[in-house]
């Protein structure tokens, strides 16, 4: 049931970003083919994941909850994100509720979950919380609770790739490079060691896995999240370096 | 970096910036081969205490980030014509190196997050692992004092 109904609002909301770049290509206004592909390859990415196949694969093998895991949690939300479906939100919406959405991302509400420690706190913790408690039992057990650990776990992922990249929309917090560096640097740290916790004390507990799942899946976790994480440092700090090289280069122009 | 002329970086930035390649070469010559492909030992073991595995976790962190930053800062110099390749080389023998000889010191040693292989007696691997690692450092230092002699000849025969 949330499964289908997750494909049709994943659909949906490929087919109105791919509709919006439309508009704006008609209008005479540029918009990055290279943004409207990486929409969609998030959009494809989640309907992998969330397909009704691998949500049942999922549901029995460990590995196969961790693969969707990293899926929805880290990649999915990272070609999302470069893909700056905020700015093509505001430039398409009628200019009141553009404005109406201006205010909602600049409440203190947004701006604090947006911070890059805050947003480490909720992607990483949750995992911390998921693993390491019965919470991943009850989740197998209510099928309304693990629906809510995969919207959660979605949009975590892409508050905190968000935060940490500070673009290509616009941020709202205003955490400096270091920071933001920082939040990813920990987060990398706290995935590591989740991970090996998992595979040495054979967390979690209490569940119809067998032992040697579970360390397959701690070692995907590991390999696959420093993989995730890659890609994130390569994309914080390809925009941190050209973003200083076009200020070298106005300064070398005003001089 | 604001005092930067013109874009003109001394060659030294070329090493440094280079180090945490190496670093970052070699963590994964060790991930993938001893870890992976040999599987002499695992990335966890049981005996492993906590602060152990928390401080493995910060140092790994770590290389990922500086591995990647190294990259782009020796890409930026070279963007900028400033990158001196022998200093660069000289830097990622340096990091490579050390990273060795620290693994093989503070992680088998002292932390004793793991040993790289068991059921056998691991002093031969341990002295095996460091030399490597110190012949490493030297080829690095052996580039380093190439590269800052031919600097310095380059210096004497444009004259002041």
């Amino acid at each position: 049931m949330f499964a289908w109904l997750a494909l049709g609002l994943i659909i949906a909301l490929g087919a109105a970003y791919v509709g919006a770049a439309m508009v704006q290509w008609r209008a005479g206004r540029a918009w990055s083919l290279w943004r409207v592909a990486s929409w969609l390859c998030g959009c494809l990415l989640l309907i992998q994941a969330l397909a009704p196949g691998t949500m049942l694969l999922a549901h029995h093998d460990f590995r196969w909850h961790m693969a969707q895991h990293l899926v929805i949690g880290m990649l999915a939300p990272l070609a999302l994100v470069l893909a700056a479906p905020i700015t093509l939100l505001l430039r398409s919406l009628p200019v009141n509720a553009a404005r109406w959405l201006t205010a909602l991302l600049r409440s203190a509400y947004v701006r604090f979950i947006s911070h890059p420690w805050v947003a480490l706190v909720l992607n990483v913790g949750a995992m911390w919380l998921l693993y390491l408690t019965p919470l991943y039992l009850a989740s197998l057990q209510s099928p309304w609770l693990h629906a809510l650990v995969h919207i959660h776990f979605l949009l975590a992922g892409y508050l905190f790739c968000w935060s940490v990249l500070a673009g290509p929309d616009q941020a709202v917090h205003s955490a400096s490079f270091r920071r933001r560096a920082s939040a990813l640097f920990l987060s990398i740290a706290a995935h590591s060691v989740l991970a090996k916790v998992m595979y040495g004390y054979g967390w979690p507990r209490n569940v119809p896995h067998d032992p040697e799942q579970i360390r397959a899946a701690a070692q995907l976790m590991y390999y696959g999240g420093d993989f995730a994480e890659l890609l994130l440092a390569i994309a914080l700090f390809a925009m941190a370096f050209s973003r200083h090289g076009a200020e070298q280069t106005e300064a070398r122009a005003k001089a | 970096m604001r005092n930067d002329t013109g874009g003109t970086s001394p060659p030294s930035r070329s090493l440094l910036y280079a180090l945490p390649i190496g670093i970052g070469v070699m963590a994964a010559v060790d991930e993938i081969i001893f870890h992976q492909i040999l599987q002499w030992h695992h990335f966890y073991d049981l005996a492993t205490p906590t602060i152990g595995i928390i401080s493995d976790g910060l140092l790994h962190s770590a290389e990922l980030l500086a591995t990647v930053a190294g990259l782009f800062l020796v890409v930026g110099l070279a963007r900028r014509g400033a990158l001196f390749k022998r200093w660069a080389w000289a830097g990622v023998f340096l990091g490579a190196g050390g990273f060795q000889v620290f693994d093989g010191i503070v992680s088998h040693k002292l932390l004793r997050i793991h040993q790289i292989r068991y059921n056998v007696d691991p002093l031969m691997y341990d002295i095996v692992w460091n030399a490597i690692g110190l012949v490493l450092i030297a080829i690095g230092f052996w580039l380093y004092r190439q590269a800052s002699r031919s600097q310095m000849s380059a210096a004497h025969s444009a004259g002041p």
